[in-house]
């Protein structure tokens, strides 16, 4: 058998329910690799709770359908007695006391939680060097980032240190670390994965979603997610179970290429990669389709005005009364609190509350936040025009290949252009993925597809049968 | 380029955010903040006065559930993290 940590999850079930492997074995070779962590994907490795977990699935009578196979936690996502800080110095050794709706049914189904994985602080940035415990570094180039926010969740699965992981997904920050490491990554629909303690930056755009390095995995994971939660009253039921892809064959498959992301402002190294994955579909009976997105040049403006306000108004509980970090010596209430998040919080988030707070403030409220939410509606309406005419659109997920550490801190905005290519489908609540397609300079290309809302099933038999036409290798050059 | 905002209003947001920022971090926000805002204000040019606002992208409204008495969070687990735990309360020093 191949190294275990080599094994798809779907491999990895199947080795299990063979008895070639148990449970306790497959943890035991992802801890040493999550515990040697050349990359820093993970901020909080739980051996004892992961070896544990796999001990009480080996000996249960029945077999669950994730079998004891390892999986990684983004950081943002609220783990029952596990350090969860998302990636800041304010929540720094904060121990939750309830267990995130996503992650309790992945353990229900038997998956096992090895840890948590490393992001930009409170998921904003595309880089993974807003962590406030220190950047991922990308497993194809440890000079370049990992993408983000979930970075650490993207190059724990492409560094197999586990075979699949959660990130949280608000502008891109699940498809463009999946693109940047050269694995898969889903948004799915916006509702379609309970909320209920992920925490928050903008509410009406994060959503939670798989890595994976295949779709099929993607898709499994997914399958164990999905539908209502109490909890989180903007859940919803999917009309149909997540499916695991078999088609081979895309015929009759209408593939809108969205032109306004295939041109200025994209890479030509990622451009001529991803015509040759369009070219791929074709030959699998898809027809290519040039859309438009009319209002594509405002959707940046669009969600670096809604984002930060919505991230200000979620961040205010963060004041350092009931939990977190608390400022020593201050003079009053309000100093306790102004003292307390400028120390816990860092310059990206600072900046985000400021420009939120200023979008949402009496007299700026009408032209910033209100014109947003009205050009969001626009956003909304051009996708329906487009899918009245195509089943699903493609695009580069990110507009370059991983960048080198360092290269995109110094100006916020030009930071903020990493996500020009997932930002629209955001807005507009669909979901959407990255697989990788090729390389450019050596460096893995995403290729998003997205579709209407609630679309998952088509959209993952779409990428499961390009992916396999295109055979990409996700193993990267520097760990092979 | 003359910042778009002035340094009065990066301190008065930065009130409203409930941070403190230094003289030199008003300067530093004032011109970050100011080259964001010259770009997010692209979206002025467009006539919305037509155009319903969307609060989110998922066509639900009112979602109720039954108002049943369930147990809430242990005291315990409420407190366990408290930076300063009074009793059974939190701790919050002077107030004004």
């Amino acid at each position: 058998m191949a190294e275990l940590t080599d094994l798809t999850a779907e491999e990895a079930i199947a080795a299990i329910g063979a008895g070639e492997v148990s449970s306790v074995e497959l943890t035991e070779a992802h801890l040493a690799r999550a515990e040697s962590d050349t990359w820093h994907s993970f901020l909080e490795v739980d051996r004892e709770r992961a070896l544990a977990a796999a001990r009480r699935i080996d000996a249960a009578p029945e077999r669950p359908p994730l079998a004891g196979v390892p999986v990684g936690i983004k950081d943002a996502l609220s783990t029952k007695d596990l350090t969860t800080t998302s990636g800041s110095k304010i929540l720094e050794g904060f121990r939750p006391v309830y267990t995130a709706t996503c992650v309790a049914r992945l353990e229900a189904a038997g998956a096992v939680v090895l840890g948590k994985t490393n992001m930009d602080e409170f998921a904003m940035g595309s880089s993974c060097e807003n962590s406030a415990y220190g950047p991922t570094r990308n497993p194809w180039d440890l000079d370049r980032v990992p993408g983000g926010s979930s970075g650490g969740s993207a190059s724990s699965v492409s560094a197999r240190q586990v075979p699949w992981s959660l990130g949280s997904d608000t502008g891109g920050s699940i498809r463009q670390p999946a693109a940047l490491c050269g694995i898969v990554g889903m948004k799915p629909t916006y509702g379609a994965v309970s909320r209920y303690g992920l925490i928050a930056f903008a509410s009406s755009l994060d959503q939670v979603g798989p890595f994976a390095r295949t779709v099929r995995d993607s898709a499994l994971l997914l399958q164990h997610m999905v539908g209502h939660d109490p909890m989180d009253s903007t859940s919803i039921d999917l009309p149909e179970p997540i499916a695991l892809p078999s088609r081979e064959r895309l015929d009759g498959l209408r593939v809108g290429v969205i032109e306004e992301l295939m041109g200025e402002g994209v890479d030509a190294g990622v451009r001529a990669t991803v015509e040759t994955a369009l070219a791929a579909m074709e030959s699998l009976g898809a027809t290519l389709h040039p859309v438009h997105i009319p209002h594509a040049k405002y959707a940046l403006a669009t969600y670096y005005l809604i984002a930060p306000a919505e991230c200000s108004a979620n961040l205010a509980r963060f004041d350092g009364i009931r939990y977190g970090h608390r400022t020593a010596d201050a003079h009053d209430l309000l100093e306790t609190y102004e003292r307390t998040r400028s120390e816990g919080f860092g310059p990206e988030v600072k900046r985000r509350i400021m420009l939120g707070t200023f979008a949402l403030a009496s007299g700026y409220y009408d032209a910033y936040y209100g014109q947003a939410q009205r050009v969001r509606t626009l956003m909304v309406r051009d996708f329906d025009d487009i899918f009245s005419e195509v089943d699903v659109v493609a695009s580069p997920t990110s507009p370059s290949v991983a960048f080198p550490l360092g290269e995109r801190t110094a100006d916020p905005y030009t930071m903020y252009l990493s996500d020009i290519c997932t930002i629209p489908m955001s807005l507009a609540g669909l979901p959407a993925m990255s697989i990788p397609c090729g390389l450019s300079d050596g460096l893995p290309v995403g290729l998003q597809l997205a579709g209407p809302a609630l679309s998952e099933n088509r959209l993952f038999e779409a990428a499961h049968a390009t992916e396999l036409a295109l055979g990409f290798d996700t193993r990267p050059g520097g760990t092979a | 380029m003359p910042p778009v905002i002035e340094a009065s209003v990066v301190r008065h947001v930065a009130r409203l955010s409930r941070l403190a920022l230094s003289e030199d971090e008003v300067t530093t926000m004032q011109r970050e903040l100011s080259g964001i805002l010259e770009h997010v204000d692209l979206v002025q040019e467009l006539d919305l006065s037509e155009v319903p606002p969307t609060t989110h992208a998922v066509p639900l409204q009112n979602v109720l559930r039954p108002d049943e008495p369930r147990p809430g969070l242990p005291l315990e687990e409420a407190m366990r993290s408290a930076p300063d735990r009074q009793g059974d309360s939190f701790g919050v020093g002077r107030l004004g």
